[in-house]
């Protein structure tokens, strides 16, 4: 290979003077607009250095960074957006937070703005468990009917939201539940049928008129407590209603027998601690104007 | 030849990889060795702690699932992601992640913060099933894990690996992983031991069967702790913003 300096006879530039194989390396110049954006690239990496943190430094107190000249950060960025974002909603947020929510209730604009609200929120929160429609699911009651566990009124929904039921980390939950008649052995197997034919009649659904009239007695003794003499249930301890037709669990006889041999205890999260009272109050408007509200 | 040229580096392929490598590694060195120096990279935040034996099993089954597929763990400092999803994450929560699960693809939600948002129940029904209870989602269904016994002889052994890795586990920590795990699951244990190793561990039978230790309990485990370990009503928000 020779390294001398030749000049190409057909395109008259000069060449690298690498030569392999006979074959020769034009030395073309770079573009001048390449080359010029290249030195405003390196321009600007020294005012980036300026404004924005970039370089580490020791000091007495170990490692730092320099902050940049407007102490630019991601977090103090969002930290600003969202008490902008606080700022704007404070007008309407105040009042709720002050306000009974019964009161709020009657205020045409902060039910507005508080529907709005609770159901941006419920979409994300409560969605998963009660549905995107709020119909709810097996387990998970609907909340569309005016057919309530623990209360339609304004003031329960705040309070179930607030502290959840049956949850445990929270001291206030609402306790309470179904027992395991047949696993802890308060029942048999032939009692437990029987109150479920009881319970079956109630809905006007019972096969057996026997059955059903021995399982009066066993209702009488040990369910009434909860769910009173009458079986419309008590909510104030979350005791549903079984005249009704409508079921948590399902209604069918089999699904009678295992709650009545297994218990039931559904678990609802308590949110006092995950959002703020305004946006629980929110919730609860918002549930409650889903149409079964009392 | 007297001038240095630059013939010569590209005439000798060992000359051209060792330099190439020392190029590399000074822009390398860099930018991540600050990072490492710099005290505001993991803030100092009070509650983090090593996982439990059985949160760790969970992490596992998490892992080998390939959750982290669709699902990140990682809530950007955007207002977006932290009104839906809460306070952005900090470093200092993911310090003892080994991989850490941050994320990239977002399929279903992020589950940074997922712990105590729903019930056990909740997270057993919708992995046996998820459209049962949301009708929309696309996630697969994991029947399995609730039918499958957690092979879990090799805990402590996993404890030990993390602990090379700089997670901070006991001697003691580490000769109680059986009995920690077993004891997670069962409320009628004696779990004074579990609750002072691992502050705010929950503890309760997470599948609904207290017959045996499955997948779904440990996995449960862990989903219901994501996010809860920081108390951040205790911190000023100008804390983070370093």
């Amino acid at each position: 290979m020779s390294t001398q300096k030749h000049t190409d006879e057909i395109s008259g530039v000069e060449t690298t003077g690498h030569e392999w194989d006979g074959i020769r390396e034009l030395n073309n110049p770079l573009p001048k607009w390449w080359i010029y954006t290249f030195y405003v690239c390196i321009l600007w990496s020294l005012v980036y250095w300026v404004i924005f943190p970039a370089w580490p430094y020791l000091s007495s107190g170990g490692w730092k960074h320099t902050a940049g000249s407007y102490g630019y950060t991601q977090r103090g960025e969002v930290s600003a957006e969202l008490q902008k974002v606080a700022e704007g909603r404070a007008v309407f947020m105040k009042q709720i937070d002050a306000m009974p929510i019964e009161d709020i209730a009657k205020n045409d604009s902060l039910m507005e703005v508080a529907l709005a609200g609770g159901k941006a929120t419920f979409a994300d929160n409560c969605a998963p468990c009660h549905g995107s429609g709020a119909a709810g699911g097996n387990g998970f009651p609907n909340l569309n009917d005016d057919d309530w566990l623990w209360g339609g009124k304004l003031a329960d929904i705040q309070t179930t939201l607030t502290h959840g039921i049956r949850w445990e980390a929270d001291a206030d939950t609402r306790q309470n539940m179904m027992p395991r008649f047949l696993d802890d052995k308060m029942l048999t197997r032939e009692q437990i049928n029987d109150v479920a034919e009881y319970v079956l009649s109630l809905s006007n659904k019972a096969d057996d008129a026997a059955a059903a009239t021995r399982g009066s007695e066993v209702f009488a003794a040990n369910c009434v407590s909860c769910h009173g003499a009458d079986a419309k249930g008590n909510q104030e301890l979350g005791a549903p209603n079984l005249t009704d037709a409508i079921w948590l669990y399902g209604g069918d006889k089999a699904t009678i027998v295992t709650t009545l041999s297994h218990g039931r205890g559904g678990v609802m999260p308590a949110w006092g601690a995950r959002l703020p009272g305004s946006t629980i109050k929110e919730l609860a408007l918002y549930v409650h104007s889903l149409g079964g509200g009392k | 030849m007297s001038r240095f040229s630059h013939e010569v580096i590209e005439k000798n392929s060992i000359l051209l990889l060792i330099l190439s490598l020392i190029a590399v590694s000074i822009g390398g060195i860099v930018e991540i060795i600050p990072t490492f120096l710099i005290k505001t990279t993991v803030e100092d935040v009070k509650g983090v702690r090593p996982y439990s034996p059985l949160e760790l099993a969970g992490r596992n089954i998490y892992i080998r699932e390939g959750c982290y597929l669709c699902h990140s763990q990682m809530i950007r400092s955007l207002r977006s992601e932290v009104e839906r999803y809460g306070h952005y994450s900090l470093a200092a929560e993911s310090m003892y992640d080994h991989p850490f699960q941050w994320g990239s693809k977002r399929n279903g939600p992020d589950l940074a913060r997922i712990g105590g948002k729903y019930s056990d129940e909740w997270h057993r029904l919708h992995m046996a099933n998820p459209r049962q209870v949301v009708p929309e989602s696309v996630m697969p269904g994991y029947p399995y894990l609730a039918k499958t016994p957690l092979d879990y002889t090799h805990i402590a052994d996993d404890m030990k690996a993390l602990r090379v890795t700089g997670v901070p586990y006991t001697d003691e920590e580490i000769a109680n992983a059986k009995a920690d795990l077993e004891a997670q699951v069962n409320p009628d244990a004696d779990v004074t031991g579990l609750a002072a190793r691992y502050p705010k561990a929950v503890i309760r039978n997470f599948d609904g069967n207290p017959q045996v230790v499955s997948e779904l309990d440990a996995l449960v485990a862990y989903l219901q702790m994501l996010g809860t370990l920081v108390d951040f009503n205790a911190y000023d928000s100008a804390n983070f913003k370093q």
